[in-house]
């Protein structure tokens, strides 16, 4: 077991190594973050309290583009040199390499988020530092679930000709419960008095969906991976 | 052997549909909705149906994933393409239903965004299957697939019911909890004729995969000899 | 003891047999030469044999134990064809992330000492994606040897190799052998086969069709394997 979370910390080291050192995905994320918020702010022409009213949906709306590009890149960057294959016939077990992948998605996924928040912020004049703290919580408990799913399809969709196409397809109506989850509690907590227990349903949908669909990629990414 | 089942199922279905749409034409109009609110008839069961044979489908994908037998897979997706079809029925139903009775053609309301989103879900599994060239890669990428889509069915549910997330949502106004009495027996063989018809169409597609299949290896064999 | 046994293994994809009741036992210590033309199955029995694929029927045991698992994996050495290294990591780095993979006690010193071996231990701190060909596939070889397996899976290790990679291979799976470790590699390269092989194997549509030592005839005339054994006329 012990053994497994090491392979899974190396993995996710590996991942992370390398795309500090080449950047690609964090910079193609973010830019496509930006442009998308720019391309949101032309779509509609409102009020601030009107922003705020959708700055949840808003947000998250990014945050998933953003997260469809990081999480294809998760098991793509295994293809060249077959790097997958050496991977699998390692002593990690398959759980291991699923969990060191949405680590290092969920790590690269929240810095693109941490950088396109401020940008947020600036264009739509949403002051999101209020509430950092649950803000942060809810961006934690959604990114991580953005991770499991989309690496876990990222997986699936790794040797099929329309990889960038099907992802999204099947990644997003999964998605949905968590992204509500995630733009209703948002919305809310830039609102400024947040209500509890509205709050309170969306972490409840939010931990739950991590659950459920963490324990479905650790348990079934060996069938995924070695057929 | 099967041919004869669908055969008995399909006309046994039909027949039934037939004497069903008899009865429920000449039941007495609602007062408040008039004549529309037949379609109640074949709008749920045919949710409920769809959710049936999801079900189904979860066993066979899961059964796949242990056994490897490929008829599992066939019937796994003969079964998802019999239930997503429903869930068409569900969704046009209910549309012109809604315009009927509120004046829009879709409301997003709880019951018609869940079973939009069965639609969506099991939408992916249907564009992913021909993506896939390789019957073994195919069946197995489908079943993880369809088990993460039926994962998620509940939680679709909560989370459109989440309180303060949408204020725009209506109840849904077909759901009333109890069904008058002289609607329960048309209901419950709308359900029947459904269930008939639906098991007919799903051993019609096993049998197209099973050839299918059967051409596709004789293919191979062909090319490699 | 057999160092692998295959028992029957059949291999499906879709309805298509790639592999056809193959029954193979490999003596410890054993070098085998897995022949066959290309689309024979030699690359699906070592995906097999690497974990990588599972047989659609029929077992496969290493040392008596089921041959999967991370106990089985941790034994075993796999070169596919692709070399399997990361183009943005270097060297070392490649190294320490398998040495990791494979817990080895202590990976710094076993990659350096396995940089040694293939030579490339100067370069050690640079890209791979910045080295020459040969260079990658000397890597490759010292990530798949690193960790000391029991048994090595080749798959055509030799093709594309230059000389000096090829020297280093052939050295590499000579030491590998004098300390015991089973190779079973397939290859288009008869001469370099025959000179390694203690054993040999045809495979010729997911059969195998000859299993045995290796005889004479096979280093004077490579090809004698596929006249004698193989299909006639083709």
């Amino acid at each position: 077991m012990k053994a497994g979370f090491v392979a899974a910390w190396a993995i996710a080291r590996k991942d992370l190594q390398t795309e500090m050192r080449t950047r690609e995905s964090i910079n193609a994320s973010s830019s496509f973050s930006l442009v998308i918020l720019v391309l949101f702010s032309f779509a509609f022409d409102l009020e601030r309290e009107a922003w705020l009213a959708i700055s949840g949906g808003l947000l998250w709306m990014v945050y998933a583009f953003a997260g469809a590009l990081i999480v294809n890149r998760s098991f793509a960057r295994e293809i060249p040199n077959d790097c997958l294959d050496v991977l699998i016939a390692s002593p990690a077990p398959p759980w291991a390499l699923f969990l060191g992948k949405s680590v290092s998605a969920f790590v690269l996924l929240v810095i693109v988020e941490l950088i396109s928040l401020p940008v947020f912020g600036l264009f739509y004049r949403i002051d999101w530092w209020q509430h950092f703290g649950s803000v942060m919580g809810v961006l934690a408990l959604a990114t991580w679930g953005i991770s499991v799913v989309g690496v876990a399809f990222s997986a699936v969709t790794v040797n099929i000709r329309l990889r960038e196409l099907m992802l999204p397809v099947l990644l997003y109506p999964v998605l949905i419960p968590l992204l509500l989850g995630a733009m209703g509690s948002t919305t809310t907590l830039f609102g400024g008095n947040p209500d509890l227990t509205n709050i309170t349903a969306a972490l409840k949908l939010l931990i739950g969906f991590d659950i459920i669909y963490t324990a479905l990629g650790v348990g079934l990414v060996e069938f995924i991976l070695v057929s | 052997m099967r041919d004869k089942v669908i055969l008995t199922l399909g006309v046994l279905g039909t027949l039934l549909m037939a004497w069903n749409l008899n009865t429920i034409s000449n039941l007495p109009n609602d007062a408040l909705q008039g004549y529309i609110f037949r379609i109640i008839f074949i709008h749920v069961p045919a949710a409920i149906t769809a959710q049936v044979f999801y079900t189904v489908a979860l066993g066979c994908c899961i059964m796949f994933l242990l056994r490897k037998n490929f008829f599992w897979d066939s019937l796994a997706v003969a079964s998802i393409e019999v239930g997503t079809m429903l869930v068409l029925v569900n969704l046009v139903t209910g549309s012109i239903w809604g315009r009927n009775q509120w004046g829009v053609w879709w409301a997003w309301d709880l019951r018609m965004t869940s079973q939009l989103m069965c639609f969506l879900l099991y939408l992916g599994y249907l564009l992913l299957r021909p993506a896939i060239a390789e019957p073994t890669q195919r069946a197995t990428m489908s079943s993880i697939v369809g088990i993460f889509a039926y994962a998620d069915i509940p939680l679709v549910d909560m989370a459109i019911r989440m309180p303060g997330v949408r204020t725009q949502h209506p109840q849904p106004v077909l759901e009333t909890g109890t069904l008058a009495p002289i609607y329960r027996g048309p209901f419950g063989i709308g359900i029947i004729v459904l269930l008939l018809i639906g098991t007919a169409l799903i051993l019609l597609r096993l049998n197209q995969e099973h050839a299918k299949r059967e051409i596709d290896s004789l293919r191979r064999q062909l090319h490699a000899a | 003891m057999d160092a692998l046994a295959v028992d029957g293994v059949w291999k499906y994809f879709g309805d298509y047999p790639a592999l056809r009741a193959v029954t193979v036992k490999v003596p410890e210590g054993a070098c085998l030469a897995l022949l066959g033309r290309n689309g024979a199955g030699k690359t699906t029995l070592l995906r097999i044999l690497a974990n990588l694929s599972r047989p659609t029927q029929g077992h496969i045991t290493m040392f008596g134990a089921p041959a999967k698992g991370d106990s089985f994996r941790s034994k075993i050495g796999y070169l596919g064809h692709g070399i399997g290294v990361y183009d943005d990591l270097s060297a070392l780095e490649n190294l320490l992330l398998f040495g990791r993979l494979h817990r080895i006690a202590d990976p710094e010193a076993a990659a350096n000492r396995a940089l040694d071996r293939v030579g490339l231990l100067r370069v050690k701190d640079g890209l791979a994606r910045e080295f020459s060909r040969g260079m990658r596939q000397r890597l490759a070889v010292a990530r798949a040897f690193q960790h000391n397996p029991k048994v090595l899976l080749l798959d055509e290790p030799f093709t594309s190799l230059d000389d000096k990679a090829i020297a280093v291979l052939q050295q590499l799976l000579a030491e590998a052998r004098s300390e015991g470790a089973t190779i079973i590699m397939s290859t288009h390269q008869l001469r370099e086969a025959m000179e390694l092989a203690s054993h040999v194997a045809l495979l010729e549509r997911g059969k195998i069709v000859h299993f045995g030592p290796r005889v004479e005839e096979m280093i004077t005339d490579p090809t004698w394997l596929y006249r004698t054994y193989g299909e006639q006329g083709q």
